[in-house]
């Protein structure tokens, strides 16, 4: 388990920013009806975060001190999740991405040794299942449209950059694009920082520990 | 045994409605009923639509991992509402296009809560208890409107709302029984939110001089909708050692709650377009509307 | 009576002119639990069937309010709202029935009507 911890975590917080970044379009979505759908979809990966984190933690552990807690160089997310895209090709393009490679991640989790892990990851991706098919529903509505086929391309060196170099591959053939250099984990982008401060602004406001 | 037939002339039709007849979107109806029912139903979804802003700027703030789902899920429902409502509209006659222009522009209103702007985390707290709880008591009242698909959605309407007070009333308490600060931020927003919460049920025009009862689209007065408030919140407020700076207020031994005489120039100037929020909200959701339009041009092009 | 009907389906047949094709509206129904009849719940403006479902699956179920749903194109709705009843029809009915006074005839007739009987 401990083992496996860092790995955890990268999800948890690749879940939790991407989630955190996509409630930004509950209210100001392009149709109303999309609105709803996309806000659940938010919601589920800051769930998904959350149980990962308790997963890291324990039972008994504060999974919102990982979240929220943490000086800012010890996050593990990949750039992708980071980037700020108030736009609606940029959003639905890393959405498609991310679900095709968060599937293949899932898979390999999915056959981990550790009952927990391989539990938690089944469940999550039974979830992200109806996220693949709203992915899947609007890249086939998008595809031909210049401005999605220029965010796909645009984002892609940050997509591969979620997997871990041998997974790549798959990714590459199931979006097909080919492999280029990744925007690795471990580098942040400039949007993250604007994001922590605002995420975590009411947090810091009161002492270590209140309760809100 | 036949339908039940609506009256086909003005006057049968309000004596129709009067006794308790309900009205679906194929029957006939008179030309002012229409567009009274698609006034009032219009700007009932722009105040869902609009009261999406202020709360929405929270989601990004919210402290714990629980409260930003709760409150993701509250906004989420109000734009849920919002699609729900303009629904019924739209089958009235007016396009949903058109009520966002209309919007937009100024010309349809919304409620005067959703023209001013929130602080601290204190304010999403109220906004979530109290304005919530001033809107499901006029919600409520309409489960009785004459017009049955407006009526029926408001059921799954309030069911949603219930939640909400209840996600407010947990931040409240978690800030009043938290640090001398949080409890500070709690007054404070109760403080700027009471004059706004006092105006919103509007001011207490006769139900004989309000052609919303006449055609029983309402049933429930501004006065009463008011009083069942302060009596349902008040002693909550109270409860938890806050402050109401009203000198006034007080239930009287009939159980009518007296108050200050609420701001009816600043009800009238905030819903007219003057708020200290309007103009930045309305700008915002016209930056997206259009920003996004190629997005809707292709996916509900036919 | 025909009249009224007709004038009320151009009053919205007017109305629905103007807003977006009618196939873009979905009737949605929803089952809240198994066991349960369909309700009609509400509808979604979607341009197909997937787009539909993911909408109406939010909308409608979101909170696990719904066990299922039935998504129904509303120009593929056919609408049925009136009867003619002009005649007397009440033999199909609960009250087009008096059994009370032929019933006491019978049983005095065959001397079976209880003391009590009136």
């Amino acid at each position: 388990m401990s083992a496996q911890a860092p790995q955890l975590l990268a999800i948890a917080d690749d879940e939790l920013f991407l989630g955190w970044r996509e409630s930004e379009w509950t209210g100001i979505a392009p149709m109303l009806e999309e609105d709803v759908a996309f806000s659940s979809i938010a919601q589920n990966e800051i769930g998904h975060a959350r149980a990962l984190y308790q997963l890291v933690v324990g039972e008994d552990g504060d999974a919102d001190a990982l979240a929220f807690d943490r000086p800012l160089e010890e996050y593990r997310c990949a750039p992708l999740v980071e980037l700020r895209l108030m736009e609606w090709a940029h959003t639905i393009a890393r959405r498609w991405l991310y679900e095709t490679a968060d599937e293949i991640r899932l898979a390999a989790l999915k056959g981990s040794d550790d009952p927990a892990i391989a539990g938690l990851a089944a469940k999550i991706d039974r979830e992200e299942r109806y996220h693949r098919m709203h992915a899947e529903m609007w890249h086939h509505r998008l595809k031909d449209e210049p401005r999605f086929t220029a965010a796909v391309e645009e984002l892609w060196p940050y997509a591969l950059g979620v997997l871990e170099p041998e997974l790549r591959g798959d990714l590459a053939q199931r979006v097909g694009l080919a492999e280029v250099d990744a925007v690795e984990r471990g580098t942040h982008t400039d949007d993250l920082a604007p994001m922590w401060e605002e995420m975590t602004m009411v947090r810091r406001s009161a002492p270590a520990g209140a309760q809100w | 045994m036949a339908a039940v037939e609506i009256p086909h002339d003005e006057q049968a039709f309000i004596d129709y409605v009067q006794s308790g007849g309900q009205v679906e979107t194929t029957d006939w109806m008179p030309d002012e009923y229409r567009r009274l029912l698609i006034k009032f139903i219009e700007m009932h979804g722009n105040s869902e639509l609009m009261g999406v802003l202020p709360e929405r700027e929270w989601i990004l703030r919210a402290p714990t991992l629980q409260r930003k789902l709760a409150l993701t899920a509250k906004v989420q429902d109000e734009v849920g509402h919002a699609q729900l409502i303009y629904r019924v509209a739209e089958d009235l006659g007016k396009p949903r296009a058109d009520m966002l222009a209309d919007l937009i522009s100024g010309k349809a209103k919304f409620h005067n809560v959703f023209h001013y702007p929130t602080y601290t985390w204190g304010d999403v707290g109220v906004i979530a208890w109290l304005v919530d709880a001033a809107a499901i008591i006029s919600q409520k009242a309409l489960l009785k409107c004459s017009y049955a698909p407006y009526a029926r959605i408001m059921k799954k309407i309030c069911w949603e709302e219930s939640f909400h007070i209840l996600h407010g009333r947990d931040v409240i308490l978690a800030m009043v029984t938290g640090t001398p600060e949080q409890f500070g931020l709690v007054q404070e927003a109760l403080d700027r939110w009471w004059g706004p919460l006092m105006q919103f049920h509007g001011n207490p025009i006769p139900a004989a001089d309000d052609p919303m009862f006449k055609w029983r689209i309402k049933s429930q007065g501004n006065e009463e909708a008011r009083q069942q408030f302060l009596d349902g919140y008040v002693p909550q407020i109270l409860e938890l050692g806050l402050e109401l700076h009203d000198p006034k207020l007080r239930k009287r031994d009939d159980g009518v709650w007296e108050y200050t005489e609420p701001d009816w120039d600043e009800l009238k100037h905030v819903v007219t377009g003057h708020g200290p929020k309007t103009q930045e909200r309305l700008a915002f959701r016209q930056r997206f509307l259009e920003q996004e339009q190629w997005v809707r041009d292709i996916v509900l092009a036919a | 009576m025909n009249g009224r009907r007709l004038d009320g389906a151009r009053q919205i047949a007017q109305a629905a002119a103007s807003p977006a094709p009618e196939r873009e509206v979905w009737e949605v129904f929803r089952r809240e639990r198994k066991g349960q009849p369909f309700e009609h719940a509400g509808s979604v403006v979607a341009p197909d069937a997937d787009f539909a479902e993911a909408w109406a699956r939010e909308q409608y179920g979101r909170r696990g309010e719904s066990v299922a749903l039935w998504l129904v194109p509303r120009d593929q709705i056919r609408d049925v709202e009136d009867w003619a009843d002009e005649f007397d029809l009440k033999y199909r009915r609960v009250d087009g029935y008096s059994i009370k006074a032929r019933l006491k005839e019978a049983r005095e007739r065959a001397g079976t009507a209880a003391p009590g009987d009136s």
